[in-house]
């Protein structure tokens, strides 16, 4: 009986879930890359991704709630951390702040650059992980030389921050935006037709624009995406910039979470104890209730 | 218990008892990480951090404060003359040789100077009666709340207690014991480490 | 020397007992407290929601150890107590997982009480202390959600107390009141804090011990809904009854067990839970000149928070409006008394007459609030001759089917942001949910009812 019941009920959630299923695919935006969870747990990544933290990312952000000394759990010791990495702070147990202050900040570039203590949990969304939207991040800039920094971002549109690597990755990168929109007939409101608008940046960053109709047989959705071109001129090629980007990500998903590889490795042991309790109690419970008529 | 419906049973009996084994493991596997979180936490243990002293350029007779575990302590570079005094009043001060226990003194201190280089004194400046910190008389001679013979040292304003150039307490002062010595070793020889020592 | 009390027991409990009803409150409600042997997988959630108040409260009173309740220091402390604070982390995720798994046992305690009749006769006040724990366990996740101060904290309590607003005449200032200031802010955490930490837990912990004197008292329904205490032997016990001790408490530590393992997976692997248990946008401190593109309350709020947002002006003016005219019509078709047949004609027309005075905003206010307390009339809607779902006609569990889905659908669509197709939905369930209550008088007395057995059902195992 409760199996008829149940069966219905899945059904039914299946019909909700179907009619909504539609939705969530056309909001979309760049889609993610997968990032390489492997170097999760490789030391070397994660240290090489602290280095690079320090380094490059620390100029204006801050980690404030990250303290140097929990550098320790990736493997480097309190000696190897005051002496490479310990540039914003005096003591190892400080917290990373950033030296940039918040009026320059404001100043330089609009606002202040968040804090990214926890910035790849605040990142997860179920277009993917915090940390696949950040390695897809930091690789998808394109030059753009209507922006001040001259440069724009395919997964996060007119973002403030300046291409940090793009020495690494390359100086020059196009890009070309696709939009498909519906064309409204201004007095009556009807759709008349459907437009191709389409923005290309050149490898230099210069902007042009085309617009074209679409014939109805073409059968166009609305939406818009955005195509990047391949990075050119860099001293690393895609691979290496990739495994970099990759080695910075993992820190920075470490740096958002520090306990997590301590947690499954607990998780483990308390289950196995759980299953054997689960044993006991199951088999004390049946010693009692034999006797129940 | 109706033992109508429940006769004695040998098979309870155990799984009565290994639940229960397992069950008061558990509950001590439990009680570990509550019990843990009262343990002075990562800040707590950033703030009372070992701290690091330049004395590379002390002048004789100078005295320095540093803070360390939001406690005031005195690195006194002694003149010669200083540390002779030292060795004239030990039959006027109460613990001599630092047996005392209260605030134990580490072993790399107890020696005439109390301290690891006979010129440099390390020690908290808090007076070891009620916690006022005592305030410097380095000057010999007759002065107020200070004996005719006073040779220099410490003088504690809220109860009159004093102490000489090695931080000894005197005899008959409210102060049971001498001024304490923190952990400390030398990094270098002009840097001192206050809160960490070898032994450690 | 006055006459002593006189006591079996001897020795030190004997003291004891002579001084306090140790002994008595014991056997009366353990070891001599008959409960029907024939309790099923349903009848856990009772025991396992008493187990996650335990790891509410013991959890809770070590984090308030380390938490800052300032709106400058909020976020900071939570992010200390997850990395300074010594295993600050693990007493974290167990209060966020115990926050949804308390509410996961309580729905699925509510339903056993749904489908085995156990609000009936004599146990409508159980019922309605366990409608009040309830309510009082919503407002206690509301107000501990706040705490942390990231961004889903601070908009969530934004947009639900400028719901208040919404109330004619009194609305903004009552908001006002409730804020302590003119928007969410250092005042509102404060106060919340208040009332997560001690205020509501004091008023949870008796209703709870309302709620089992009140059980104790009648003592516990049964899958098959017949009352044990119809048929006793020599010495007055239930036939159908086992005492409570050993045979419950042991039989309770598998429930207890099972749900740990569920617990500690989660805790251990998923504590986030695919952003249901610790939402995502939670990780960024609260910014009060930023709203975040997708407000959605957390996920056991979501089926009320859709009823919510159904009610439109549309949807008053042309389904509720014909809905309660027919609902009119079949009162007095049906009603036994006149007076029923005023009082529906006379709410009806108000309803109806405040549809067009005041806007849709309140009365989805009024929606959503209705939406819980029509919990409270269960006992007197329900008019079938059997207590246990098991004995009515096998329509009507199809009926408690669709009630299900109609709940699972509204939660669902409570976390997407509004669509047309989404707003139909939510319109078509939250009516099925309320006419699942309204039309109970007449719809469960309908049809073949099974003759409910003399003794309950079980086989020896």
């Amino acid at each position: 009986m409760i199996r008829k019941i149940l069966t219905k009920l899945a059904l039914g959630l299946a019909v909700a879930a179907g009619a909504v299923g539609g939705a969530a695919a056309a909001e979309g935006g760049y889609p993610l890359d997968f990032f390489p969870q492997n170097k999760l747990t490789e030391m070397p990544s994660l240290q090489n991704g602290a280095r690079i933290f320090v380094n490059q990312c620390l100029n204006c952000h801050s980690a404030a709630l990250m303290r140097y000394n929990r550098l320790t759990d990736i493997g480097l010791t309190e000696e190897q951390i005051r002496k490479n990495l310990l540039f914003t702070a005096d003591k190892v147990g400080e917290p990373m702040k950033t030296s940039m202050s918040p009026r320059d900040a404001k100043e330089w570039f609009g606002a202040m650059p968040p804090d990214l203590s926890v910035i790849a949990r605040a990142r997860n969304s179920q277009h993917g992980s915090g940390a696949d939207w950040l390695y897809t991040y930091l690789r998808a800039y394109y030059r753009d030389a209507t922006r001040s920094t001259g440069w724009n971002n395919a997964v996060f549109a007119n973002v403030g921050m300046p291409h940090v690597f793009w020495e690494q990755q390359g100086p020059r990168r196009g890009a070309m935006i696709e939009e498909i929109k519906e064309v409204k007939d201004e007095k009556s409101g009807k759709v008349t037709g459907m437009v191709r608008h389409v923005v290309t940046f050149s490898e230099t960053g210069v902007r042009s624009e085309k617009t074209e109709p679409l014939s109805d047989d073409a059968h166009a959705h609305t939406g818009s995406t955005i195509k990047l071109g391949r990075a050119e001129g860099g001293t690393m090629n895609a691979q290496q910039f990739d495994d970099m980007v990759g080695d910075l990500v993992a820190y920075i998903s470490f740096m958002s979470d520090p306990t997590a590889q301590v947690r499954k490795r607990m998780g483990v042991g308390v289950l196995l104890f759980l299953a054997v309790m689960f044993v006991f109690v199951w088999r004390l419970n049946a010693s009692y209730w034999k006797h129940v008529k | 218990m109706d033992d109508t419906i429940n006769p004695p049973d040998p098979s309870r009996r155990r799984w009565l008892a290994a639940t229960g084994v397992a069950g008061a493991a558990g509950a001590g596997f439990v009680a570990v990480p509550f019990v843990s979180s009262f343990q002075p936490s990562e800040r707590a243990k950033a703030a009372g951090a070992p701290v690091e002293v330049d004395i590379g350029g002390m002048a004789p007779g100078e005295l320095k404060r540093i803070e360390w575990r939001g406690k005031p302590v005195w690195v006194l570079r002694r003149t010669p003359e200083m540390l002779a005094t030292v060795q004239s009043v030990d039959a006027q001060v109460a613990d001599p040789t630092s047996e005392r226990t209260a605030y134990p003194t580490p072993d790399y201190a107890k020696n005439p100077h109390r301290s690891i280089k006979p010129e440099f004194l390390v020690v908290v400046g808090i007076c070891s009666h009620l916690g006022c910190s005592p305030s410097e008389k380095f000057q010999p001679g007759p002065q107020p709340s200070l004996p005719d013979d006073w040779q220099g040292g410490f003088l504690c304003p809220c109860h009159g207690s004093t102490f000489d150039l090695a931080g000894r307490v005197f005899k008959n002062k409210p102060a049971p014991d001498n001024l304490e010595v923190p952990p400390h070793m030398y990094l270098t020889d002009t840097r001192i480490l206050i809160g960490e020592d070898k032994t450690a | 020397m006055a006459a002593e009390k006189q006591v079996t027991t001897t020795g030190l409990l004997g003291w004891v007992d002579q001084r306090f009803p140790l002994t008595s409150l014991w056997k009366g409600h353990m070891a001599e407290y008959y409960a029907p042997k024939n309790f099923n997988f349903w009848y856990y959630f009772g025991s396992l929601a008493l187990l996650v108040l335990v790891i509410q409260i013991l959890t809770g009173i070590f984090l308030v150890m380390h938490y800052k309740p300032d709106a400058a220091m909020a976020f900071a402390s939570v992010e200390y107590i997850m990395r300074d604070v010594p295993y600050g982390w693990l007493i974290r995720y167990m209060h966020s997982t115990g926050a949804s798994a308390f509410f996961v046992v309580v729905y699925l305690h509510m339903f056993r009480g749904l489908i085995y009749g156990s609000y009936r006769k004599p146990r409508e006040l159980i019922w309605i202390f366990g409608c009040l724990i309830f309510l009082c366990l919503m407002a206690e996740a509301f107000f501990g959600y706040l705490l942390p101060w990231g961004q889903m904290s601070y908009w969530g309590a934004q947009v639900i107390v400028n719901l208040f607003a919404a109330i004619p005449f009194i609305g903004p200032d009552l908001s006002v009141w409730i804020r302590g200031d003119f928007v969410v802010g250092d005042a509102t955490l404060n106060r919340f804090f208040a009332f997560h930490v001690i205020a509501i837990p004091l008023v949870l912990i008796g209703l709870i011990a309302a709620h089992i004197v009140a059980l104790h008292e009648v003592g516990s329904n049964n899958p098959d809904g017949i009352e044990i205490k119809a048929k006793k032997d020599e010495q007055g016990r239930p036939l159908d009854g086992i005492p409570f001790h050993p045979y419950y408490s042991v039989h309770d530590l598998i429930g207890v067990t099972g749900f740990l393992i569920v617990f500690s997976y989660v805790i251990f692997f998923a504590p986030e839970f695919g952003g249901y248990f610790l939402e995502y946008n939670n990780f960024i401190p609260a910014d009060p000149l930023k709203t975040p593109a997708h407000i959605a309350p957390v996920w056991y709020f979501t089926p009320f928070y859709t009823v919510l947002r159904a009610i439109t002006e549309d949807f008053l003016f042309w389904w509720l409006v014909p809905a309660i005219a027919l609902y009119v019509i079949l009162v007095w078709l049906t009603a036994r008394t006149f007076m029923a047949k005023l009082v529906a004609t006379g709410v009806g027309l108000a309803l109806v007459a405040g549809f067009f005075l005041i806007d849709a905003k309140f009365w989805g206010v009024v929606a959503m609030g209705a939406a819980v307390v029509i919990l409270f009339g269960l006992p007197w809607l329900d008019r079938s001759p059997v207590r246990s779902i098991r004995y009515r006609p096998d329509w009507h569990k199809y009926v408690y089917t669709v009630f299900v889905v109609a709940f699972v659908v509204l939660g669902y669509y409570g976390t997407q942001p509004p669509s047309p197709a989404g707003n139909l939905i939510s319109q078509i369930g939250t009516l099925i949910y309320f006419g699942f209550f309204a039309l109970m008088p007449w719809w469960s007395g309908l049809g073949k009812f099974k003759a409910p057995p003399e003794r309950v059902t079980y086989s020896p195992h």
